[in-house]
């Protein structure tokens, strides 16, 4: 039953071939086994049983009165940076280790609406701030793949979570990268929309101008299934924007043959290994098979992302984060001799390392006297970064690369933070650019999956799906699972 | 650039962050190594570009200005870690 993919159960819900209860509780089952204990995969901060199995039986009571849509009574997961009105939204971190939101995120909302089951919410990375899913209070999460490894991040419970089958798929969000290189590592599909498409609204605030939230699942027929509930125009997010939304289902089947596919060079540099970058030429050669054609193209100031994005990330989550201030929620240290106090050390005692380098890094890009030579410097390198990708979108359709530049690495390899951030560096261009970016299995290097990175247009999600579905009827990458899954 | 243990510290008081003595070496070696990779940018002559806030280069939308949310004073409160009759409690800030 687990090996269903979304449309599977929905299509078997419909059909009456089980109930949402019967499935839900196959699914709580299997991650009470599986999850849970020293040698669970950890990738749920919270089970939410109680609350899943009331909403499974309200969803099978709906179905029975006819007024089911495609995802009532389907299961899946939330990140636990989503807040959920009444079950606890930790975001990763000790600061928000006792936080019950008296509020649903506008994205939670959506999937309510739909009468969807969710079962739980899954671990991330502090905040969403890394790429292994190590810099979580809860502890790491392990690649289903290979138990020793990391799962990638920030995304990681979500993608070990659905690459394990606990789960159909999961919400995610990308702020550098934290959909598509879990996804990637753990042999799944993940797509980051376009800045804008989902609302940012209870979904706790990484990096204001570069958060955006998106599936993780395993097939692009899902993603799009998850995609249709999740993207909406939303007045609560400022920055949401008011853009028509297709139906992401309904143009999976049509013909790619035509479309043009630009490979950066700069996404196939010398020092990426050989295995890595044959993998992902043999994959894109797949779509030459399904008549597209291939254009080298180039996008120069790739490798200023890094450095751009570690000072934007980073002094907009020096802002962001100052509401955690031990007063209105949070933690609170014992005993505060004066109001100073409450605030260093409940946020001293709050939050974890990387999330204190993170805010120092931007209270510092942010202080007086370097605002211009910091954070201007990288806004405008921002602006470098999107004229490349408009210049290289006159000439092709799609540009595609590898997502990470390694597959999954070993849990503790990789321990300074300059190193780690270099994990995301084929990533952070779309984030700064607010372009959509994808990312589906491709193979294996050393037995470990691989990801495809795909990178569309502004508002091209259709497109990307289209062309991912088509790939993945032709190819069967993607039902590639774990051993012993 | 290399930050020495008082910018650390600076930086620290300015985030309202309490970090420990001990660590202060350790910020002080993975900051600068953060700010020597960032400052990658200079390398780059940016002076006639414009800065980048808004992917879509899109303006802040404007609302009505009228209450859209009912009262959920206690409902918020409820997340509160020291609140007494429906009011955030803090240290003394006057004397």
């Amino acid at each position: 039953m687990h090996n269903l993919t979304l449309a599977q159960i929905s299509a078997g819900l419909e059909a009456g071939d089980f109930t949402s209860v019967e499935i839900t509780q196959h699914y709580l089952d299997r991650i009470k086994s599986l999850d849970t204990g020293d040698n669970g995969f950890n990738s749920f901060i919270t089970i939410t049983e109680e609350n899943a199995l009331a909403d499974a039986k309200a969803a099978d009571e709906r179905r029975a009165a006819g007024n089911a849509t495609q995802w009532t009574g389907v299961p899946f997961a939330h990140k636990d940076i989503f807040c959920t009105d009444g079950v606890l939204t930790t975001c990763g971190s000790k600061m928000l280790g006792n936080f019950i939101p008296p509020y649903d995120a506008t994205v939670v909302a959506n999937f309510k609406k739909e009468g969807a089951v969710c079962l739980g919410k899954t671990n991330m990375d502090e905040f969403a701030m890394g790429s292994s899913n190590e810099s979580s209070y809860f502890g790491g999460v392990k690649n289903p793949w290979d138990t020793d490894r990391i799962p990638g991040g920030s995304s990681g419970g979500s993608a070990a979570a659905v690459a394990a089958r606990l789960v159909p798929a999961a919400t995610a969000t990308d702020t550098g990268g934290s959909i598509r290189q879990p996804a990637a590592m753990c042999g799944l599909t993940g797509l980051k929309p376009t800045y804008g498409r989902c609302s940012r609204f209870g979904m706790i605030a990484y990096a204001s101008s570069l958060d955006q939230a998106g599936p993780i699942a395993r097939t692009a027929e899902d993603a799009a299934m998850m995609l249709n509930i999740m993207a909406s125009f939303d007045e609560k997010d400022s920055t949401s924007i008011d853009q028509p939304k297709p139906d992401y289902t309904a143009s999976l089947n049509n013909s790619i043959a035509g479309k043009v596919i630009g490979l950066p060079k700069e996404y196939f540099p010398e020092n990426l290994d050989p295995a890595m970058a044959k993998t992902i030429r043999d994959a894109i050669a797949e779509f030459e098979k399904l008549g597209c054609t291939i254009k080298e193209v180039s996008l120069p100031s790739t490798p200023l992302a890094i450095p751009a994005y570690y000072v934007v990330a980073p002094a907009e989550c020096s802002a962001n984060l100052s509401r955690m201030d031990g007063v209105r929620f949070g933690h609170r240290c014992e005993d505060p001799k004066d109001l100073s106090d409450l605030y260093k050390r409940s946020r001293g005692e709050g939050f974890g390392k990387e999330v204190k380098r993170r805010i120092m890094i931007g209270t510092y890009a942010l202080s007086t006297g370097f605002y211009d030579a910091y954070y201007v410097k990288a806004q405008k390198i921002r602006r470098l970064i999107k004229n490349d990708f408009v210049a290289a979108f006159q000439d092709v359709d799609f540009i595609m690369g590898p997502t990470s530049p390694t597959p999954a690495f070993k849990a503790g390899e990789i321990l300074d933070p300059v190193a780690m951030y270099m994990e995301d560096k084929f990533t952070l261009s779309c984030n700064l650019a607010g372009l959509p970016g994808m990312s589906i299995p491709a193979g294996k290097v050393n037995n470990l999956p691989v990801g495809l990175q795909i990178i569309g247009n502004y508002w091209s999600e259709a497109d990307m799906l289209n062309l991912a579905h088509q790939f993945q009827q032709a190819t069967d990458f993607h039902l590639d699972a774990p051993q012993g899954i | 650039m290399a930050l020495d243990r008082s910018d650390i510290t600076n930086i620290a008081e300015l985030a309202r962050l309490a970090i420990a003595e001990e660590d202060i070496g350790q910020y002080q070696t993975e900051l600068s190594n953060i700010l020597n990779l960032v400052e990658q940018m200079n390398a780059v002559d940016t002076d006639n570009v414009e800065p980048l806030a808004h992917p879509a280069d899109a303006v802040q939308r404007l609302r009505a200005d009228i209450v859209t949310e009912t009262n959920q004073r206690e409902k918020y409160m409820a997340c509160a870690p020291a609140q007494e009759n429906g009011l955030f409690l803090v240290p003394k800030v006057i004397e």
